[in-house]
């Protein structure tokens, strides 16, 4: 059982991952249209590129924004969630090897200290981004089903991870549990709001560009101040 | 009353305007609009055909964090009230109508014109607060286009869309009406300067200037004063005959038809009298139709338009920057004053550095809003908002986010080189009984503080 879930399941559920993100990048920019969104997307590359690449690396650093610093308790909850989601999947020794042995590819690890507090720091951001939720008025006017189920694909993983590092009775179980939500967290990913793993960037560099060829991209002096 | 107000038909007459006009406040129209049938197949073509990527992927990639909500000024001056957030005005509106692919009614229909006229000026702010960079003001403005098409916009819109149809121009003002005020203006000012002159269709003038019909049918002063300006400044220039109003209510109202002819006049007065930059009068939204977004209306696929086109105030900054513009130090403002940031030529167009040199220049007591610049609120009226009489009590609520803001600064005086933001600030004084706040364009202040060059003649009247 163990075998077929970390092997050919596993391959299965990284390659619909991969190659759906991939598909949803691809069909986005394909579905760029600069006459009826009214960006030249083609022109004035000397201030687009810039332009697309301030507007995603200003959000990725905590505070990088007016709009971070605006909203201090989402961004904390968003750095503490996404510092471990991002590092952890890639970098942990245990998923390192499995990505050597079967990828080839070989990724530095990180210590094991660190990662269980990167992995601890996550858990707890989907739980209080989960209270957030349930008692901010305003997320109370927004929630989807959407935005929950993307909480929980989440919050499966790191928390039988978790217990599978901590309760070494069930170990066997625990990591049974950690594999299979993984992979549904894999499986899911392109169909989902998980999507913003790649559509993040899309549409920060497509705002990028637009306020960069369109909207003042010429007489700001330089790329828009986020 | 036997005449249909209400159609899918844009109005390209006189006489459509005159009709839409006797039923006072929209009455008939709005009581038609509710049992006009909605062509849901065409609906769900043009969605199929005008919704791509961009648009569907930020509806359905927004991770519902109610980031966008504090940036919106409607939401805060609205006590918060979470249907006031940019992500829900917009989820309820085009994205069920996506998600209905255009299976609605009529009802629904103005419900999304309540909210994209009502609950939106398409200031864009939300936008520089997303994680994602969704652009719920953008959105806002594309519904427009979907309702125009469909006919249901609000009263005035229809008015204005027919209005530059017919005249070329916001407000009823023909080609002779324009003229003849040039004319009469520079009558009204000889004396005090005797040279005087506004010339029309001067080929090859290094400056085309271009203006709102406002100002020659309301506000022919300010005529005047862009005359002596230039005068002052020894300025080449010349107005077009035809082609010589840049605003664009057919924006506001969705109508990309109507937006297209009016960038293309301008760009045809461009063709015939070659200048080397056109000058745009004080106004916003006139840059944001006829520079950001008007080369793209014209076909121009690099997005620029033919010929380099300048806001006001950057023709301003420029003369006080060159010397050609002097201010006599004596004159200069003593009085707090602070300076409105208009989103369509500041947060949309990076001009808050020019405005801010020539603040400098001009008032030695300059406080800055909080916040300003391309992170300013939009004053409350933009969009269009100002003049639509059915949203007036909502737009009257939205005022006071940028009165606060005002009084935070304690200036005594705001400047502010935008119509509809004088026209904001103006309502908001008398809307909550401020009587001790001025607010100006910068003509009228530019002409009373400056050094006439010794070459110029004047004579005092």
């Amino acid at each position: 059982m163990l075998d077929f879930i970390t092997g050919p399941l596993f391959i299965i559920s990284l390659a619909v991952f991969v190659i759906g993100l991939l598909a949803r990048a691809v069909m986005y920019v394909r579905g760029l249209d600069a006459r009826l969104e009214r960006v030249a997307y083609s022109y004035h590359t000397d201030r687009s590129i810039p332009g697309a690449l301030v507007s995603i690396f200003k959000w990725l650093v905590p505070g990088g924004t007016s709009g971070w610093r605006a909203q201090p308790v989402a961004a904390v909850l968003f750095f503490i969630l996404h510092f471990g989601a991002v590092l952890i999947p890639l970098f942990l020794l245990g998923h390192t090897v499995l990505l050597e042995t079967y990828v080839g590819i070989s990724l530095p690890s990180l210590p094991g200290g660190v990662a269980d507090v990167l992995a601890i720091m996550a858990l707890s951001g989907l739980v209080l981004l989960a209270l957030r939720r349930l008692s901010s008025p305003a997320l109370r006017q927004l929630n989807s089903g959407q935005d929950w189920l993307i909480l929980l694909l989440t919050f499966l993983p790191f928390a039988t991870g978790l217990m599978a590092r901590f309760d070494g009775g069930a170990y066997q179980t625990w990591m049974i549990a950690h594999v299979l939500s993984g992979e549904l967290f894999l499986l899911l990913a392109p169909f989902t709001k998980l999507s913003h793993i790649v559509l993040f960037f899309m549409s920060r560099a497509q705002i990028g560009m637009d306020f960069a060829i369109k909207r003042g991209g010429a007489t700001r002096g330089g790329a828009f101040p986020w | 009353m036997s005449e249909l107000l209400c159609t899918p038909t844009p109005v390209t007459t006189k006489e459509g305007i005159l009709e839409l006009l006797k039923d006072k406040g929209g009455a008939q129209y709005y009581s038609q609009m509710k049992e006009m049938k909605v062509d849901q197949e065409a609906l769900a073509r043009d969605l199929e055909q005008t919704c791509k990527s961009r648009t569907r992927t930020w509806l359905s990639v927004c991770a519902h964090c109610a980031m966008c909500a504090d940036s919106c000024f409607f939401y805060r001056t609205n006590n918060n009230d979470p249907t006031q957030i940019p992500s829900y005005k917009i989820q309820v509106t085009l994205g069920e109508l996506l998600r209905r692919k255009g299976k609605v009614d009529a009802e629904f229909m103005i419900k999304c014109m309540d909210a994209a006229w009502g609950k939106c000026t398409c200031c864009n702010r939300c936008a520089v607060y997303c994680p994602h960079g969704i652009d719920t003001g953008v959105m806002f403005s594309y519904l427009r286009g979907i309702l125009f098409k469909h006919g249901f916009i609000p009263w005035e819109m229809k008015i204005g869309s027919g209005m530059h149809r017919v005249y070329g121009a916001q407000m009823d003002v023909t080609e002779e009406d324009w003229i003849e005020t040039c004319e009469w203006m520079v009558e009204e000012h000889q004396e005090e300067w005797p040279e005087l002159e506004i010339p029309v269709e001067k080929e090859n003038a290094d400056v085309m200037y271009v203006l709102n019909a406002r100002e020659v049918k309301h506000y022919p002063d300010d005529i005047a004063q862009a005359a002596i300006l230039f005068h002052v400044t020894d300025t080449n220039w010349t107005v077009p005959r035809e082609g010589w109003e840049n605003t664009s209510l057919t924006m506001f109202a969705g109508d990309w038809e109507g937006c297209s002819q009016n960038v293309k006049r301008i760009y045809a007065a461009i063709d015939r009298i070659k200048p080397k930059v056109v000058v745009g009068t004080e106004c916003g939204h006139a840059h944001r139709a006829t520079v950001v977004e008007g080369p793209y209306w014209a076909g121009q696929e690099s997005g620029d338009p033919p010929v380099r086109f300048m806001h006001y105030v950057e023709w301003v900054a420029e003369m006080l920057r060159t010397g050609k513009l002097k201010i006599d130090p004596a004159k200069k403002l003593k009085m707090p004053c602070t300076l409105q940031d208009s989103c369509n030529y500041v947060r949309n167009h990076g001009l808050g550095m020019a405005t801010r040199e020539i603040m400098s220049y001009i008032a030695e007591d300059f406080r800055e809003m909080d916040p300003k610049g391309d992170h300013n609120f939009c004053c409350g009226g933009g969009g269009g908002l100002n003049g639509i009489g059915l949203y007036r009590k909502e737009r009257n609520i939205g005022l006071k986010n940028k009165l606060d803001q005002i009084h935070a600064t304690g200036a005594e005086m705001v400047i502010t080189p935008c119509h509809n933001c004088w026209d904001a600030i103006r309502d908001m004084m008398e809307v909550y009984e401020e009587h001790n706040i001025k607010w100006s364009f910068l003509k009228p202040l530019l002409v009373d503080m400056l050094i006439i060059p010794d070459h110029i003649p004047h004579n005092e009247v």
